[in-house]
């Protein structure tokens, strides 16, 4: 297969493009499948101090490479889960990363803040494990982007986890989360951090392929609870969809994007208060991260 | 040749040269979902592999590896307004 920019050997198939690249013109075709992400939601302002949330994965440390390399000033957040071995495996990949492209990394751990890792957290809650992951993770995130004063936190969320996202919530009719989901959510509170995904444009093939092609040391393997989680049957599903007629996961979520989601928009009057706990943004009057953390402590 | 898997990483024998379409048929794995990895080079779907080759099938499905909710993750949408922590 020959690179349809230069006719050199390919590396890579894009079938959804109709296309081949060898590394040096795949690598160009990423960075400006980011660039026209950025620029088409005005996700940031050039040069602006962003706080990308990494995991050791591919997504989010690919992520973090392209910003680095488009000057962004960067700063990592690794939250580290408690989750035995893959944890300890996957914050080894960020601090290598961080030390090797020399830019600041902030590790905040599950089991300070909440008062126990994720494992024991479900074993108190006796919820799935992503439950009281999934919130700590939002908490965190948005509490450390307003402690270090940044405005906005990328993540690595990529096409395929976009499409399968969108697949679940429309197999259940949740028309808040169609609402709701997007490349780009602004700030709505003075104490909430936008939130982008740079990578919406690109699959799960040409992240890993970029991680690959950049010599990323990244974690392969896979939180042990990600296991049977609908999203990787959905994932599944869009796959062979694909397969039968590539570009139909990029048609399913831009078609959503470009000519569905505004219909889900409504003006949500949801009033926002500031927790009396911990100040942070919430619905109610306790957060649901103080009530979890509450909830842990009394148990153990 | 030598066929590396992982998650779990296991190791598959395949008798002579065939090209990685027809690995990857034979395996029943969707070309999309993995990189083709021989040496430290990427290989597209044309590519022979010889006998003597060993290759690495390295799944692209990420879930739960990241750092939001997405991929693994239980069915929520990024929650900033309605549900909200
Ligand atoms: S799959 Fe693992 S990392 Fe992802 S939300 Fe669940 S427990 Fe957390
Ligand atoms: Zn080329
Ligand atoms: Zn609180």
């Amino acid at each position: 297969m020959k690179c349809r920019k230069c006719g050199g050997t390919a590396v890579l198939e894009l079938r959804r493009h109709n296309a081949a690249f060898c590394a040096p013109d795949f690598l160009d075709f990423f960075r400006n499948q980011v660039r026209e992400a950025i620029r088409k939601h005005r996700m940031l302002e050039p040069e602006e101090q962003v706080l990308v949330a990494v995991s050791g994965g591919k997504d989010s440390l690919a992520l973090w490479d392209v910003l680095i390399d488009e000057g962004y000033r960067t700063t990592g957040l690794y939250l580290d889960l408690g989750i035995f071995d893959y944890s300890v495996d996957s914050r080894r990949k960020c601090e290598t990363f961080a030390a090797r492209r020399n830019v600041p990394l902030i590790v905040a751990s599950v089991a300070e803040e909440v008062g126990a890792p994720v494992p024991v957290i479900k074993n108190v809650t006796r919820r799935p494990p992503c439950s009281g992951c999934g919130l700590s993770k939002r908490y965190l995130m948005n509490r450390v982007a307003l402690d270090h004063g940044l405005g906005v936190v990328a993540t690595g969320h990529n096409l395929d986890d976009e499409a399968a996202t969108l697949f679940g919530s429309i197999t259940h009719w949740q028309t808040d989360a169609l609402a709701r989901q997007s490349p780009a959510l602004p700030s709505t509170h003075a104490k909430l951090a936008r939130r982008v995904k740079p990578l919406y444009r690109l699959s799960e093939l040409e992240t890993s392929a970029y991680a690959f092609l950049r010599r990323i040391d990244y974690i392969v393997e896979e939180c042990p609870f990600a296991k049977g989680a609908t999203s990787i049957a959905h994932k599944e599903i869009l796959n062979r969809m694909e397969d039968a007629s590539p570009g139909a996961k990029h048609n399913f979520l831009f078609g959503f994007l470009e000519k569905a989601r505004a219909a889900f928009e409504r003006a949500e009057a949801v009033p926002l208060r500031e927790c009396v706990r911990c100040g942070q943004v919430t619905t109610g009057t306790v957060c649901a991260f103080c009530k979890l953390a509450d909830q842990v402590k009394r148990t153990l | 040749m030598k066929v590396i898997l992982r998650n779990p990483r296991r190791e598959v024998e395949m008798p002579g040269e065939r090209r990685v379409k027809d690995v990857l048929r034979e395996l029943d794995i969707l070309p999309e979902t993995v990189l083709v990895i021989r040496g430290d080079e990427l290989i597209t779907p044309d590519q022979v592999v010889r006998d003597a080759d060993i290759i690495e099938l390295r799944p692209v499905m990420s879930g739960g590896s990241q750092i939001a909710p997405g991929a693994g993750h239980p069915p929520t949408a990024p929650a900033l307004r309605p549900s909200l922590p």
